[in-house]
């Protein structure tokens, strides 16, 4: 075998390896869809989508757990969009390269990686006890908001560094000051990729049960949030307790409530690459 | 700039879409004349429980919607910690209170009420497929699971004489369980005292699947999870030195299937105990819980029993 004919088969083989390593995690994901769509997707109608929870099965429905998971989604894209996005903007744009400066980097690149039920456990200590806010919506959306604050933050400074420094240096040798940059040329141009990182913690955010559970959310709520201050449970929960429960009845639920939440957790991706494609198309300078 | 003002709109639609979808659902707090109970009453504790009082305050809504009943699961330890700090008004619990957990009740100067509520029978299970058992004692169940067998009782053939040389397989509740804890201390005389080398799992519905799977599997959980799994798994009977005994209705609830077998409890704070609503509950709890335990898997008290939990609670309402 000469030598170009042993590279060809080498080639050959990573590529195949390639294409099993990309379809690998795809072919779990058409086998779970599968499964799961199998067995529940007869479950849901639209009694299953206003029921209360129920210990008989068949009467038992998502709506608490939809209307919580759509409050605490709300309330954290509210605190954690502004906040991130400040905090990106200073890093990328003020912050001065200064041994602070980097530390900060360190720690908020190390948050990131900080399993999600320490930040449960924080929660609790500081939003239920101490602030007093008790096992309602308003704490469990502030915990989320630190679970994912990192994860906008790197990604709106990712997205500001991707608009070319020419942009930025033409704005202000026209004698735009630097909030004038930032705000009429830098953020407008990496909208798009800001929105995608906020919307991608956000469907991340939605499917954290550990967090939840810690700082209070509850098995059995039978009414939906009318505050901030209100007791309330959210899908992921729901799940879980039904996937626990001896009754076969239930691991359908289960297997139906799973399914309302890929869709939303696919409606919000959705939603994300629209605005992003969106967006980005109109940037032409 | 138009550019800018579009897209601040685009991302205030995103968000005032989103909260719409939250604010529909406001309700009128102010409804309700002065007849009709108001107020919320928080649950929380084991999940052992939690079917129950689930079931309880899913009827409670019947007759009293205008009392918001949440129900957490904590744990049986984890609703102690909330019940102590006055977080809950009624805990649910698989063992009684511990002694530590009493004293952090008088610390925050929480008194309480203890009311046995049902039973709930802990079932050994084995594959359909075994035909070498009928029944296991107390001490052969120990010799499988206590510290000491880690890595050393391997084989079924070990047990008992004329049992086969396989391997035997071991299915349990986590540690975290009260479920374990109540059968290592029924079986190995000490809680939290087992061998490690089984497989855990906190999802009785995964034991199910392991037990019956494998013909040379043995485990343990809780009656409830066996009556909805019949013809996958087959029941044990246990000898605790007065004869074979098997888990059932009647012999759970007369407390012939000894040792494992044991009740379970709401705990109920006595400053929650002045208000209306959380009397009624309690009352209407215990009225209904004997239909309700049956129905959820677990075993009614005698009526005797009940009555006088009644009576006990009763007494308990601090008198105005």
């Amino acid at each position: 075998m000469t030598n170009a004919q042993k590279n060809r088969i080498i080639d050959k083989s990573f590529q195949v390896f390639g294409i099993v390593c990309t379809f690998f995690g795809l072919a779990i994901l058409a086998i779970l869809i599968y499964n799961i769509v199998i067995e529940g997707a007869a479950r849901i109608d639209w009694d299953f989508m206003k029921n209360l929870p129920s210990r008989r099965p068949q009467k038992a429905g998502i709506f608490t757990a939809v209307m919580g998971t759509i409050w605490v989604l709300v309330l954290t894209t509210l605190i954690s969009f502004p906040i991130a996005v400040g905090a990106g903007i200073y890093l990328e744009e003020y912050a001065k390269k200064t041994k602070l400066a980097s530390l900060l980097e360190i720690n908020i690149a190390n948050l990131a990686g900080v399993p999600s039920i320490i930040y449960g456990l924080l929660g609790l200590e500081i939003f239920v006890r101490i602030f007093g806010l008790g096992g309602s919506v308003l704490a469990g959306s502030l915990t989320l908001s630190l679970l994912i604050l990192p994860i906008i933050i790197v990604a709106t400074r990712e997205a500001l560094k991707a608009v070319p420094s020419s942009i930025k240096d033409a704005s202000m040798a026209m004698g735009a000051s630097k909030w004038q940059t930032i705000w009429n040329q830098t953020l407008p141009a990496s909208i798009g990729g800001v929105l995608t990182g906020v919307i991608l913690a956000i469907s991340r955010a939605i499917g954290e049960t550990a967090p939840l559970i810690v700082v209070g959310a509850l098995a059995y709520v039978p009414f939906a949030p009318s505050s901030p201050m209100d007791e309330f449970t959210v899908m992921p929960i729901q799940i879980f307790n039904w996937v626990s429960r001896p009754q076969h009845g239930f691991s359908v639920n289960a297997a139906a409530a799973i399914i309302v939440l890929l869709l939303i957790t696919f409606i919000m991706n959705g939603i994300a690459v629209y605005f992003r494609n969106k967006w980005q198309k109109k940037i032409k300078w | 700039m138009k550019k800018t003002t579009k897209i601040i709109l685009g991302v205030a639609v995103i968000l005032g879409l989103a909260s719409c979808g939250g604010n529909t659902e406001n309700t009128d707090e102010n409804s309700g004349d002065e007849k009709t109970l108001t107020g919320s009453i928080k649950i929380d504790g084991s999940s052992t429980v939690y079917p129950i009082t689930e079931a309880i305050a899913e009827e409670f809504r019947e007759i009293a919607p205008e009392v918001k009943v949440t129900v957490g699961v904590s744990g049986t330890g984890g609703g102690f910690k909330k019940f102590a700090r006055n977080e809950t008004a009624i805990s649910d619990a698989s063992r009684p209170i511990k002694d530590k957990e009493k004293v952090a009740c008088e610390e925050n100067g929480i008194g309480y009420v203890q009311l046995e509520v049902a039973y709930d029978g802990l079932a050994v299970l084995i594959n359909p497929a075994n035909d070498w058992i009928d029944h296991l004692t107390v001490e052969e169940l120990k010799k499988i699971w206590e510290p000491a067998a880690q890595g050393v009782i391997m084989k079924w053939s070990q047990i008992r004489d004329g049992f086969p040389d396989e391997e035997i397989h071991l299915f349990g509740p986590g540690v975290a369980s009260g479920t374990y804890d109540y059968f290592t201390k029924a079986i190995c005389g000490e809680e939290g005292a087992s061998r490690g080398d089984y497989t855990a799992s906190e999802d009785d519905n995964v034991l199910v699947q392991g037990i019956s799977t494998d013909k040379y599997g043995l485990g343990f959980f809780g009656l409830a999870y066996y009556e909805e799994n019949k013809d996958k798994l087959k029941l044990v009977g246990v000898d605790g030195g007065k004869g074979v005994v098997t888990p059932t209705q009647a012999t759970v609830a007369d407390g012939t299937y000894q040792p494992l077998s044991r009740p379970i409890f709401i705990y109920v704070n006595d400053k929650a105990a002045e208000r209306e609503e959380v009397v009624a509950f309690v009352n209407f709890y215990l009225e209904l819980v004997p239909e309700i335990a049956q129905e959820v898997g677990y075993i009614a008290l005698p009526a005797a029993e009940y009555a006088k939990q009644v009576e006990k609670f009763n007494a308990f309402i601090p008198k105005k």
